[in-house]
Parts: C-alpha cells; structure tokens; sequence
C-alpha cells in the first residue's frame, strides 16, 4: 500500500550535479519541482574542520552505506555474480549534493572524437580497425552541437584551467585563470615538453580565485588544504551542487526537496511515466508521488537499476544483442608510472583535488593509431592532490609490506613518490553490461544490479601503452626509481580503489534501436522521462566525466522545458 | 631541495585571525569561504594548545573490546612486529596502537555496520572481493587466539609474547602466506586485516586512541590537518610543521 501525494509538475530523483543543474533550470522557468534524495541534507557546515583521513578517505563517511544497498558483481556470465560487500574499485555518492561534495573537481571535457567516434575511427582506419565484439557507437550528438552547454556548465561552476593546441577546442576561455604550478607538476611539465609533449594545467572546480556565477552563487578562492578528494570543502572553494545549482533551484521557490526519500520504481501507463514510489526512511512507509514529468538522475548504477525495476525499455541481452537498457556499461582503464626521487621531497601534504598538469596527447584520436593495435587513449597527468599517511605508504618494489623495512621505506619515501596516471577511455563490449540480479536484494527487497564486466584485449594494449608513456616521463623527470603502474594487466578486480568513473546502461543514441535516450536525455519508449547523468554516454572518454555530465543535464533541461510547451519526442528516430 | 624550513602549523582559530596568511594579501572574510568564520566555537575559550603530555588522554588507554587480557597481550605483540619501535620512530605499542584497536573493534568498525552483509555467502573469485560472513571483531579473536595457539604449539607452550622477535616474525609470516586454517576466512586475509589496522592506529587523527601526541605523524613529518598551504604551495623548499589535529581544530 502507498500513500499517494499531491500531484507536482516535475520530480527529479536524486539530487547531485545532473539533479540539482535540471532543478535549477526548472525551477528558473517556473516550473514546481520536488527533488526525492534517498540520502540525509547537507549543508556547507558539515564540512567544516573535517579533516579526518580514516573517517572520509578509508570508512566513506559521506559515500553510500552498502549494508543498505550495494550491487553484484561477476567478470562474465560463467561465474556467479556476488555482491560487492566493501567499498573497492569506486566508491558512490549519496545525501544531498551526490558525488559532486566529495569529488576533485577536475574538469576536463570529451573530445570531438569521441561524440562521433565510430564514424571517425572507420573513416580514417577502417572498419577492421574496431576489435571483434567492440560495439562501437556514435552518441547521436556532435561536440559542436554540445559545445555551448559545455560552456554553460562551466560559467556555473567557475572552472580554472587554460587551452593549448590538444585540448578540445572551446568557444569561450575558462571562467577563471589556470591554478597555480608547484614544483612536481613543473618538473612534469617541464619533462613532458622536453619530450615534445603539450603540457597545461588541468582544467579544475578548485577555485583559482573569487568567482560569482550567472546565477549570483558565489565559489571562493581554494587554499590547497589538501582534504578535498572524498572530503567536502571547508571554504565552498570546490565547485558544487550545494553552493551552485541546488541554492540557485531553491531561491526561486519552486523546487522542494525531500530527503530520506528512496525511490524504488517509476510508475507508467501507455508509454509516459505517471509517478514515483518511494520509501520515506523516517517513517518507514511507501509513497506514490505523481508527476507530469519524472527525472531519473540516480547516478549509473541506480539510473539503469530503476529503468529495469520499472520495466521501461527493452532489457539488453548480450546472446542476441537485442534490447537496450543495461548495454555499454564502461568503466576506464588506469595506468601510468611511478617514481622515486632519493635527493628531493615534495611538500606533498599539501594540495588540492584538480591541481595537477597534464598531456592530452595520447588521449582520443590526437595520434595516430595506424600502427597500434588499440583505439582512443587517455588523458596522462600529474595530480597533486595532497597524500595522506594511512594510505600513501610507497616503497621500492621488492620491500617487505610490514617491519623495520617497510617503516624506514615508507616514511623515507613518503615525500619523495610521484605518480603519473593515465585515465584509459574504455570501449563498450558486448558481454560487459548491467542488468537485475537474480538473487541479492537491497534493504527494500527489492534486486540488485548485477554487474558483469572485464577488461578487453583493447583495454590492457591500451593500457600498456599509456603506462610505457607514463614511464618515459617519468624518467625524463629524472626519478631514481621508476616503475610502471597498471590496473589492467588481467581481469577486473572489484577491490582496489580505481575510479569512479562508471558509465553507461542507458546509452545516448540516434535511433530507439540502438539507444535508450536520445540527445535529450529523453527515453524513447517513455517521453515524460527523462534520464540524466554518465549512464546516458555510449562509452567512456579518456577524462574525467562530470563536465560531460553538466553539459549533457544543460541540454535535457532544454529539453525539458521544450517537453512542456510541446509534448512529444523532441528528436526524430532514426530507426 | 635538501633545505628545509621548520614552519609552524596554525589552527583554524589562528588562522583566521591571521587573515593574511592563506590569501595572498587579500584580507578578509568576504574573500574566502564563509562558513568557517561564522562557527560558533569562534568565540570558544578553551583547548586550542598542543597536549604533548600523557594527561587525559591516558584514561581512553583502558580495554572495551578484548575481555581477555591475554588476547591483548598478543595483539600487542603482533602489532608491535608489524610497526616496530626502531631508529626511525615509536613503534605500534609507544603509539597506543592496540588500544586503537580495541575501540575500533568495540565500535562500528568491528561490526562491519556500513557492508553488504546479506546471504547467501560463496566463496566466490579473488577479483569479487571478500565473501566473509565474519564480522571484524570475531576475526581479531579467532586471529590472536591462533596467534597465541602456534607460539604454543611450536614453541613449548610458551606465550607469543614472550617468544623472540624473530620467533614472533615467523608465525605472522605464516599468517601471511596463507598457512594457518581459519574459519571464515584465511589467514592472509586476517594477517592484512592485522596490517591495514595497525597502520590506521599509527596514523589517523589522535582522536581515535592511536597515533599518540602525533607521533606517527612527526614520523613521517605529516603536518595532520592544516588549515592552509596556500602560501607554500609553490615553494622549491620542503617545509617540515608541527602537526594540527581535529582536538586542536574542535576546541
Ligand atoms: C572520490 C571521487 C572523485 C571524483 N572526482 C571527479 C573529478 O575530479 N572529475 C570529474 O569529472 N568527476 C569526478 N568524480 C565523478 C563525479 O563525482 C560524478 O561524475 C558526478 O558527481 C555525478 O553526478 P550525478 O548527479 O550524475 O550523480 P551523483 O552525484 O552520484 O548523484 C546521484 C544522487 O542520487 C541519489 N540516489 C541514488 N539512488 C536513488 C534512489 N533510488 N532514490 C533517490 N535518490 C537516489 C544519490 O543518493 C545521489 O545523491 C569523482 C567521484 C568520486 C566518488
Ligand atoms: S583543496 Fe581547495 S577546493 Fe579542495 S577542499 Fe581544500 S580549499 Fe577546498
């Protein structure tokens, strides 16, 4: 039995950066909006002196509590799928302002190649170039067609970063001068260059300084305290939805949020979604809250999960490669190099979550492949996040992981490690892909998403390369001991920490054959639903995704208020 | 980069009344975040001073989990061997590591509270993670009480704590390879469990019992949480701090 509500205009599930940037434009235009979030509010003061590595960095303080909802997990369709019973490989967000209060803020966009990337890979290599069982596919929308919306999300959250002849062309400069150089990312750029490379800083949601956004949120200058990857922002210095998008919805007096509010399923009737149900986590109780217009923007893993739950869209079977929702689940390949310097130390205690220098040229289709054995590539960089004692621990390959040993190793080293890491995009594969699980159940019964997925032969040659380039770097760098990192020499391990970069499940399209949404972010088979966020992309870029994200929610939002004005599919079907 | 400069660490109530420091010249609340100066503990008289002694902190220095004192005992042994006192610094005991752990282990930590702890457990494959049912706190018993059982057993009935160190070394290397039968889980897995524990008590905020007058920290000249580096981000020079810890920044 549910409680049935009060009927609103728009409910949008889930309240991060693609929740909070809809609610803003909604609610902009006068439409009533109500946000359901399953986690806790949260305002800025909750981050206030909270510098605390084991609470934040180890035990996921402001992440998803996983006795209540995790998924399985399996590399291929002969092992039985098991949940993921500790936080490993990504870690997910939850409570007011998603991921986007405890991420880096690094702030790359795709490149042009990648939004179109079938159709280029076989212009220029042919079609033999795409490995057996790569399901390559373009997104059903270019970059230019997109730029402005990258541009958009940017003057919202104020980005610091500059160009140079290998980053994605911009029609605008960031909002914002780039952050500032310290010692290892000049001795990374400097070597880089020397190697003919182009170095820049990298793009960042950590401030370069003051900054006031078009819709009068302001974003302070960071201060480098270094506790910002997983941590929130003691200074509202790191761009997020709790200082930009989500105050910018509720100052209009059209947006209502609802916390403790899970929603379990989407409600639907001759192809348009009539509502929502969810449990109320105060009380305990179901409720059925309808709508003219449902937003689903649960992140990857819940977007596709409530797509399945509900029934909407066919389910992808990957024996016939028919149906959709749950195909192209991606993921990104990470590797790169690690050096040793005896003679220096690195104030490396201190930093922040996006600054860091990097080359965009391995990344995309900026070299040639003909003689490789791969596509696309990745983004290499040299981050200086700010390391923390329990987790940064480096030590020579061959030392002993506990003792004296391992002591003297690790306190020596612990300034004088650098790393260099390449973000490998990740092609979609016909056998990685999401769908319900048949066994394990969430805190309300309901199933878990089952994730099956490996890493390719594409991936590891990919990945190979960006650690050998890595290497080179490095050395040039002049590092003592220089040794290749790589998470993708065999299969995909759900335990160590690699990225939380996860996307795809309800892939963006030309046509209702191939795709789940199209370039609205509009469900094909539902047209009042929309689905926003990184399940949307067709497969995974070789950068941080969270400007595609916003850029993608800027475009649905659009959207949106076209829907309203007049109903229908607001892109024709090229099936 | 050989030189180092000894700089002092500031707390958030110094910090901001020394507005310069962080912003490059540019003064004032309006200029950075807003939220930290408007706490109310701004107007807070108390704490704020750097506690080297052993005062108050000594009464946290009692068991809530082991009830056995002999469990404890080897604990703190094992630990001990994992981060020993040497030239370089305190060891795991100096550091107040296995009281550490005993609070974790009393605490959520020890009940697994925020995992999948769900049936039907299977084994499963190494790249799906762990599949235990066991929770920490009863993997820390079954584990010491193994501990303890090998010294016996191979050692005339001696306690692992009184065995040599190099005695001591060898039974934890048989943990960590794998030899050692236990029920729920292998002895690997505790032998790492044993390892990331003791490197969290070395090192997280004081505040959890371990870690003591951050000394692990000054090991590992780790400055603990400063307000600030804007003003040293770009330096050639390696800065070396007194660390801040959250008692300094709470009170
Ligand atoms: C540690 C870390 C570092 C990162 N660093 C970067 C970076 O530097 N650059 C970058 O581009 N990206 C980064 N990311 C990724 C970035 O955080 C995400 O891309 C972005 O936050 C996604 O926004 P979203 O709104 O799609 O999803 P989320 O922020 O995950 O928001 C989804 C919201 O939906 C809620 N929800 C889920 N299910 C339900 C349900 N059933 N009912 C109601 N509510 C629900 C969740 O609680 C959550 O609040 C990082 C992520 C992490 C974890
Ligand atoms: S490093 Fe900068 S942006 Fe990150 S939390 Fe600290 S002040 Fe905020």
């Amino acid at each position: 039995m549910a409680i049935e509500l009060p009927k609103k205009q728009a409910v949008i599930v889930g309240v991060g950066w693609a929740g909070g940037i809809v609610a803003a434009e909604l609610a902009k235009a006068g439409i009533e909006v109500l946000g359901l979030e399953r986690g806790a509010d949260r305002t800025p003061a909750d981050f206030i002196m909270q510098k605390d590595e084991m609470k934040y960095a180890l035990d996921h303080d402001l992440m998803q509590d996983l006795s209540k909802e995790t998924v399985s997990f399996r590399n291929d369709k002969d092992m039985t799928a098991l949940p993921m019973r500790q936080t490993g490989s990504f870690v997910l967000g939850t409570d007011l302002g998603g991921a986007g209060i405890h991420w880096n803020g690094q702030a790359p966009r795709f490149f042009p190649y990648d939004f179109e990337i079938r159709t280029h890979t076989i212009d220029r290599y042919g079609e033999d170039k795409i490995e057996e069982g790569i399901t390559l596919q373009d997104w059903g929308i270019t970059y230019d067609e997109l730029e402005p919306y990258y541009t958009k999300w940017e003057k919202t959250a104020g980005i610091s970063g500059e160009q140079n002849d290998m980053t994605p062309w911009m029609s605008e400069e960031y909002p914002t001068p780039p952050m500032k150089e310290t010692p290892a990312i000049r001795l990374f750029k400097d070597a880089a260059s020397d190697l003919g490379l182009h170095p820049h800083q990298r793009p960042s949601a950590n401030l370069s300084e003051n900054y006031t956004n078009p819709d009068g949120k302001t974003i302070y200058q960071c201060q480098f305290c270094s506790f910002c990857e997983r941590f929130g922002c003691d200074y509202q210095a790191k761009s997020d939805p709790l200082i930009t998008v989500i105050p910018t919805a509720v100052d209009t007096g059209n947006f209502e949020i609802k916390t403790h509010a899970n929603v379990r399923e989407v409600e639907h009737e001759d192809g348009k979604a009539v509502g929502v149900y969810y449990i109320d986590g105060n009380d305990g109780q179901q409720y059925y809250q309808p709508a003219d217009m449902v937003i689903l923007t649960t992140y990857v893993l819940n977007n596709t999960r409530l797509m399945l739950q509900s029934g909407i869209g066919q389910p992808y079977d990957p024996e016939t490669e028919e149906g959709v929702v749950g195909k192209h689940y991606c993921y990104q390949i990470m590797s790169g190099a690690q050096g040793m310097f005896e003679d220096k130390q690195f104030n490396l205690y201190a930093g922040a979550g996006a600054l860091g220098g990097g080359v965009e040229d391995y990344n995309g289709d900026n070299f040639d492949h003909s003689d490789l054995d791969f596509i696309h590539g990745g983004v290499l960089s040299l981050n200086q996040t700010g390391i923390r004692p329990i987790e940064t621990n480096p030590v020579p390959p061959d030392t002993k992981s506990w003792g004296s040993e391992f002591k003297k190793a690790s306190t020596h080293y612990f300034y004088r490690t650098l790393s260099i890491g390449s973000q490998g995009a990740s092609m979609p594969y016909r056998y990685n892909y999401l769908d319900l699980d048949p066994t394990y159940t969430d805190e309300n019964g309901d199933p878990l998403l089952r994730m099956t997925y490996n890493f390719t032969d594409q991936d590891r040659k990919l990945a190979a390369h960006q650690a050998e380039r890595s290497e080179e770097i490095m050395k040039q760098m002049g590092a003592d001991i220089v040794t290749q990192t790589n998470q993708a020499t065999g299969d995909y391990n759900i335990v160590p920490y690699q990225t939380t970069h996860n996307t795809g499940g309800t892939i963006m399209g030309a046509s209702s054959e191939t795709s789940v949404v199209n370039n609205y972010s509009q469900v094909w088979d539902c047209e009042n639903l929309f689905v926003v966020g990184a399940s949307t992309f067709t497969h995974n870029g070789g950068n941080n995704p969270t400007p595609t994200v916003g850029a993608l929610a800027y475009r649905a939002a659009e959207g949106m208020l076209e829907y309203f004005e007049n109903p229908g599919i607001l892109v024709e079907d090229e099936d | 980069m050989a030189d180092e400069k000894k700089s002092s660490g500031l707390t958030r109530r110094e910090f901001i009344k020394n507005g310069s420091f962080a912003v490059g010249g540019l003064i004032g609340g309006g200029l950075i975040g807003g939220m930290l100066f408007n706490t109310s503990s701004d107007t807070a008289t108390s704490g704020g001073d750097h506690d080297h002694g052993n005062g108050s902190n000594d009464y946290m220095e009692a068991r809530l989990f082991f009830k056995r004192q002999e469990d404890f005992r080897v604990l703190s042994s094992a630990v001990e061997r994992i981060f020993p006192e040497d030239e370089v610094g305190p060891g795991a005991i100096a550091l107040s590591v296995p009281y550490f752990i005993d609070r974790q282990l009393a605490g959520s930590w020890g009940f697994n509270a925020r995992e999948y702890m769900d049936g039907p457990f299977e084994e499963g494959e190494d790249t799906q993670g762990t599949q235990s049912a066991l929770l920490r706190r009863d993997a820390f018993l079954q584990g010491v009480r193994l501990i303890q059982k090998e010294a016996k057993a191979s050692h005339d009935g001696e306690n692992y704590f009184d065995l040599t160190e190099e005695q001591q070394d060898a039974i934890l290397e048989k943990f960590e390879a794998g030899d050692v039968d236990m029920n729920g889980m292998s002895s690997s897995q505790f032998f790492s469990l044993l390892r990331v524990a003791t490197l969290r008590g070395v090192y997280s905020d004081p505040v959890y019992g371990g870690n003591k007058n951050m000394d692990g920290w000054r090991m590992k000249k780790y400055p603990g949480g400063q307000m600030a580096y804007m003003d040293i981000i770009e330096d050639e020079e390696f800065h070396d701090m007194e660390p801040i810890s959250l008692h300094e920044h709470h009170n």
